[in-house]
């Protein structure tokens, strides 16, 4: 075990599984000899050589169209995305191709695409997103949003494992901000498993990625007004975890659901719906949704505080919650 | 100014031993435009019986310059043939009577009935399955070529798009990828004059879709799309020259889409001399016409190949016709791969 930030557990778990198995390679804008726009590949050319770490031109399209072609070949591609905002650029040939082609042609297609997604240091509307929703609507595409170093680690090696187009959405906030002890060697961290971030009694806070931090500070605030909050950290939304929403729902009785992304068509939308279907009997309050605004992601500091839940919003939609 | 390579035609049987093809091979071409133009013409009946849901397209008057580009093709090479490419099927071995089960969505057709028309291919003969985003299937030919590269493998990805295609963003992409990074990937543009309603020159300002290549970096080569020899020569040349490490090369065939966008257009938009100019070259009666003048085909043999062909496609149509309607309950299996599902060669 060895103390290690979000991002380098990224790091780590990409170079493992690229000296573990051979099928792996990496491509991206700047990936090579810059390492990277964050750094999550810094030396891994010098390391895995110019055809392992391959230094695309600024075309999302070919890179992920790239991949396809290239996992249907027997290799498994990690495709990174500078921002996860220039997805957009790609979505043709994830939707369309790489998401379809096991099911209505037989070819599975192992690609990850790594996408540095989320807000917090004015990015703006293009460099700030988090564009999960969108993907978890497309039959075929794994979605995965890891909030600690021990689980960034674990769900990359399971995502270039995994025989599907998996979505890796490692979210910037947390890349230098998030330490902690992590297993030295090469692990895998299923999907489809929620984490119990924190146990509590009185609500169920359902959440991935960067709020489950924002969460864990509001429940610590809630926790001095008496309000036990138990959160439920997803790690990945497709598959997600309904069983464990669904248990805590029942012991707590009341659920709010947490997103980065924008509220309308958010994914938090699925989650309160599927509660409200199958744990109608259990609960003691509608369940609730706190989001971002059905705004683009702003650039001004007090514009984009207004914009990303902050922690007195949470302790704010959790208090109402409690005094329903 | 026209700027690639205008590629010469194909003249005596010397010269085509010369490019690789004994007179079985010739006669095996022969067979497989035969068999590619009897699918679509059968498959057109179909329609009209209705026992086709959807749509339906075909390459009538694209037959040289499928045939031609996949028999060029090795068994280890791969290929994203699309909706007018009916003769890569046939020639890299897809079985009539699939395809017939895959036009009527039964339960035998490569796609199960999840997916309809030429949108099927046989991975195990190298084929990738197209979509209806044309050229979406370009970045991926190239993403073939990659692996190669990466694998340093002696193997050859084609690719093919349409010149309707190459207005769009993927074309460019794929194509400066595989110029930059010299990967083993030959590109095939059917150019056959019509997108949909939209002529050529709405399409593309240069002479030639072919003379995009230089700006990319490798060839480019405009051939006669209905002299399935001259095609063949020219993509067997790109493909070797791809195999040994040379590069990517763009090879425009030049043909024309003699019938409708799909079954439900009559392509009144076409002028008719055009329509008559190219049927004087139509791509199937000219190769027989060579054939037997330059390889001794004769009236027994030529009975008897059309017969044989004649008599696989009513076989096939009949087999297919017993295939059953895909169960509604294997709608949902396969929306995600289980590890199970990469025990292929290709994942070894």
């Amino acid at each position: 075990m060895a103390e290690r930030t979000y991002l380098q557990a990224i790091s780590d778990g990409l170079r493992q599984e690229m000296q573990h198995d051979k099928r792996v390679f990496v491509i991206g804008e700047d990936v090579g000899v810059y390492g990277g726009a964050f750094k999550v590949t810094l030396g891994f050319q010098e390391e895995f050589g110019p055809w392992r770490v391959i230094d695309a031109p600024l075309s999302e399209t070919a890179i992920v169209g790239g991949c396809t072609g290239a996992a249907i070949m027997g290799l498994r591609p990690v495709a990174e995305m500078q921002f996860s905002d220039f997805i957009s650029c790609a979505w043709d040939q994830l939707v369309t191709v790489a998401a379809k082609q096991r099911w209505r042609a037989g070819t599975p297609v192992p690609i990850t695409v790594r996408l540095p997604s989320g807000g917090g240091f004015s990015g703006g509307p293009f460099h700030s997103q988090n564009p999960e929703s969108s993907f978890a609507h497309i039959p075929g595409l794994k979605i995965v949003c890891p909030a600690t170093p021990g689980d960034a680690k674990g769900l990359l090696v399971s995502a270039i494992q995994d025989p599907n187009p998996v979505l890796y959405f490692e979210h910037k906030h947390l890349y230098r901000r998030i330490k902690a002890e992590v297993p030295d060697e090469r692990y895998t961290t299923p999907f489809g498993q929620a984490r119990v971030h924190r146990e509590g009694d009185d609500i169920t806070l359902v959440t991935w990625g960067a709020m489950v931090w924002t969460a864990d500070e509001a429940a610590q605030e809630l926790e001095g007004d008496g309000v036990s909050v138990e959160i439920l950290d997803l790690r990945t939304l497709i598959p997600w975890d309904k069983k464990a929403v669904l248990e805590s729902v029942r012991k707590t009785s009341k659920a709010v659901v947490l997103h980065e992304d924008t509220h309308t068509g958010g994914f938090g939308g699925e989650i309160a719906a599927t509660i409200a279907e199958e744990a109608f009997e259990d609960l003691d309050a509608p369940v609730k949704r706190i989001a971002a605004p059905d705004t683009p992601v702003p650039f001004s500091p007090a514009l984009e505080k207004a914009f990303i839940p902050q922690v007195e919003d949470v302790v704010a939609g959790v208090r109402e919650l409690a005094d329903y | 100014m026209a700027i690639a390579r205008e590629a010469e035609p194909v003249g005596s049987l010397q010269e085509v031993k010369e490019a690789g093809l004994d007179r079985e091979d010739l006669l095996a071409v022969y067979r497989n435009m035969l068999i590619t133009r009897g699918i679509e013409e059968r498959g057109h009946i179909l329609y009209k019986q209705g026992k086709i849901p959807g749509s339906f397209y075909t390459g009538r008057g694209n037959e040289a310059a499928a045939v031609g580009v996949a028999t060029a093709m090795d068994d280890v090479d791969v290929g994203t043939p699309l909706h007018r490419d009916m003769g890569v099927h046939v020639t890299r071995g897809v079985e009539p009577w699939r395809i017939f089960a895959q036009y009527m969505g039964r339960a035998d057709g490569p796609t199960k009935g999840k997916d309809g028309n030429v949108h099927m291919a046989d991975s195990r003969l190298g084929l990738l399955a197209m979509v209806s985003h044309l050229p979406a299937m370009l970045p991926v030919a190239v993403g073939c070529a990659l692996a190669f590269r990466i694998r340093e493998e002696k193997r050859v990805a084609v690719g093919w798009f349409g010149e309707g295609a190459s207005a769009r963003g993927d074309t460019h992409e794929g194509m400066n990828l595989a110029g930059v990074r010299k990967l083993p990937v030959v590109f095939i543009c059917d150019n056959n004059q019509w997108a949909y309603s939209t002529p050529t020159y709405l399409e593309y300002a240069t002479e030639h879709v072919a003379d995009r290549a230089e700006a990319y970096g490798f060839d480019g080569v405009v051939v006669d799309g209905t002299d399935v020899l001259a095609v063949y020569r020219e993509a067997r040349r790109a493909i070797e020259k791809a195999r040994a490490g040379g590069g990517p090369t763009l090879i425009e065939c030049l043909t024309l889409r003699m019938e409708g966008h799909a079954v439900h257009d009559d392509a009144f938009y076409v002028p008719k001399d055009m329509f008559e100019r190219w049927a004087a070259s139509d791509p199937i009666e000219r190769f027989r016409s060579w054939l037997r003048e330059h390889a001794e085909l004769g009236d027994q043999e030529e009975d008897e190949i059309t017969s044989a062909v004649k008599k696989l496609l009513n076989d096939a149509l009949t087999r297919a016709e017993e295939s059953p309607l895909p169960d509604p309950s294997t709608l949902t299996d396969g929306v995600f791969a289980t590890p199970e599902d990469l025990d292929t060669p290709h994942h070894k």
